[in-house]
């Protein structure tokens, strides 16, 4: 059998297809080729390409593939260069050549097509933002259901004061690049303008550096904000340490050594969030938490007294503002969440008729 | 002056970014790049302002000998320590600094993390107390779920494990993505919040 495959002669690959890949920032042309109906027979395919501006050159290997593949990406072609493009059938050494493709050449792109559905929801979602917002701003009142995690901070603010005991709030785990660092800075904003109306001490333990100089600027210019600079503390707002558990060692520590009359969870939690929570809740701490996660969000339920769940965490400042500009753009949220419902099922309806309309949604 | 500064670089810096995830060409990943460099200079001068703040902490600590102040010095030397050794010897993955990382800090982060098996046993025993209707729905679920994943449930029904994989995937899983898109929308708002203005409590609110 072996003897006999020596002398054949077999098929190369046909309709051998090369573009320049969409959507990139040049330098990669993408192979496209249909087997050789002598695949299952062949060791593999070798790719080669030739440049058509430097003359009659010979076309030189790029790559290979094992057989049953139909595509390949040159990704080191010179952007503005014509190329041809060989793919060869391999057998025992021998090739068995390809016609050459149309030549091609690859260049960078300026706009991204396959996100075409993303810039069209953030347009209409900017738009509804806009729309509530004006609305806001004419004056028209606007219906805020009642957030009781959000309603019970003026309570635990006071209930600090009277016991003469500090207020601890952690900003999260996360850095400052996580959304829900940046919703509990605002939360954090907040509260500290309303301990700043009070006589009461802060904590706020940080876990990164960046989170820290921000932490400290927001609960100084609340302080400012509210006309009392002078009560603002240095030690008010704290570096811990990087390492997770590290810094949950710390904050029960603090826990048990100041024993807070409240303890404030808002932002970006992982494993930890059970011990810090669970200690303030042994410590007799009044708690309040918020996040995003929706892992951590049971542990904080069971143990604190509040919990501010997922999109409450970002409604959080709106609400204790009452800004009618803030207050407005939760509005818009609720619309954004409406469209999306309406469109999973209209989605799910059309897909009964054997129709999928789900690739819209990919984002590439 | 000191707000409309910092509000406008948050403006132009945010739809620079989101443009930015809009154009594959080089020269926008290129931008994109030298931003990222720019915030690991920020953050390298935040951490010199960390440690300022860690180091004038527990040395007012130590100096007003307040409760548990001993703790400090240890939180101080090994911070020196672990300092000295690695601009010394270096961070090799085979040096001292990398031992005494391995060898003290991993265990202690591990001892921490493990105590979470009692923190968990001492929540669920609170949990679990059937006084109100949500929180015997709760126990009852979290009993199906329990043993319909142990050996036991097929033992007790065959279909037991099948109803506990149904909890799971169609009542645990239809909440999980309700709240995953609240959050969605919730982070979305909030960017645009910020890059716009509109949202000013990280500046101490309305001027």
């Amino acid at each position: 059998m072996t003897f006999l495959l020596i002398f054949l002669s077999f098929l190369p690959p046909n309709d051998v297809i090369a573009r320049d890949r969409p959507n990139d920032a040049g330098s990669t042309i993408s192979l496209h080729w249909n087997l050789s109906v002598d695949d299952s027979l062949l060791d593999g395919y070798v790719i080669l390409k030739r440049e058509l501006s430097a003359g009659e050159m010979d076309f030189e290997k790029i790559g290979s593939t094992v057989r049953g593949v139909t595509n390949f990406e040159d990704e080191n072609a010179q952007d503005g260069v014509q190329y041809e493009y060989v793919v060869a059938a391999v057998k025992n050494n021998e090739v068995f050549h390809s016609a050459p493709s149309v030549p091609v050449a690859s260049s960078p792109q300026v706009f991204h097509t396959g996100r075409i559905n993303v810039l069209a929801a953030i347009a209409i979602f900017t738009g509804m933002l806009a729309y509530f917002v004006t609305k806001a701003r004419s004056g028209k009142g606007l219906f805020i259901r009642k957030i009781a995690g959000l309603a019970a901070v003026e309570e635990a603010v006071g209930r600090a004061t009277e016991m003469g005991k500090p207020i601890l709030y952690v900003p999260g785990l996360g850095d400052i690049d996580w959304t829900a660092t940046i919703a509990s800075m605002n939360i954090l904003g907040e509260v500290a303008k309303k301990i700043a109306r009070y006589d009461t001490a802060l904590i706020v333990p940080n876990r990164w550096s960046v989170t820290y100089t921000v932490a400290k600027e927001v609960v100084k210019e609340a302080f400012i904000s509210e006309g009392s600079p002078e009560k603002f503390r240095e030690e008010y707002v704290r570096y811990v340490t990087e390492a997770q558990f590290g810094f949950a060692a710390a904050i029960t520590g603090i826990m048990m050594r100041d024993k807070p009359a409240t303890n404030f969870f808002i932002g970006r939690f992982w494993a930890e969030s059970l011990i810090m929570a669970e200690t303030g809740s042994q410590a007799g701490s009044f708690q309040i938490a918020g996040t995003d996660s929706v892992l951590q969000l049971p542990f904080f339920v069971t143990a604190c007294d509040y919990t501010l769940i997922g999109e409450e965490l970002y409604a959080a400042s709106a609400y204790l503002s009452r800004e009618p500009l803030l207050l407005g753009s939760l509005k818009a949220q609720d619309y954004g969440k409406l469209i999306v419902l309406l469109i999973l099922l209209s989605f799910t309806f059309i897909s009964f008729f054997n129709i999928n309309l789900l690739p819209i949604l990919r984002v590439q | 002056m000191k707000r409309k500064i910092p509000l406008a670089l948050c403006f132009i810096m945010g739809i620079s970014m989101i443009v930015q995830f809009f154009i594959p060409h080089p020269a926008s990943l290129e931008f994109s790049s030298v931003i990222y460099k720019w915030i690991i200079v920020l953050m390298a001068f935040a951490l010199v302002l960390a440690i300022g703040n860690l180091i004038r902490h527990h040395g007012n600590k130590i100096h007003r000998r307040k409760e548990d102040w001993q703790y400090s010095i240890v939180t101080l030397a090994g911070m020196v320590a672990m300092a000295t050794i690695g601009l010394a010897w270096g961070i090799d993955p085979d040096s001292l600094y990398q031992r005494i990382y391995l060898n003290v800090m991993a265990p202690l982060g591990g001892t921490m993390f493990a105590l979470l098996a009692y923190y968990m046993a001492s929540a669920a025993y609170r949990s679990f107390r059937a006084r109100s209707l949500e929180a015997t729905l709760l126990l009852l679920s979290a009993f199906i779920v329990m043993i319909g994943f142990m050996p036991f449930g097929q033992y007790l029904h065959p279909r037991f494990p099948a109803f506990a994989e149904w909890i799971m995937k169609v009542p645990n899983m239809a909440s999980q993505r309700g709240i995953l898109l609240g959050v969605a929308f919730g982070s979305i708002a909030t960017a645009l919040k910020i890059i716009l203005g509109i949202e000013r409590s990280w500046l101490g609110g309305k001027e």
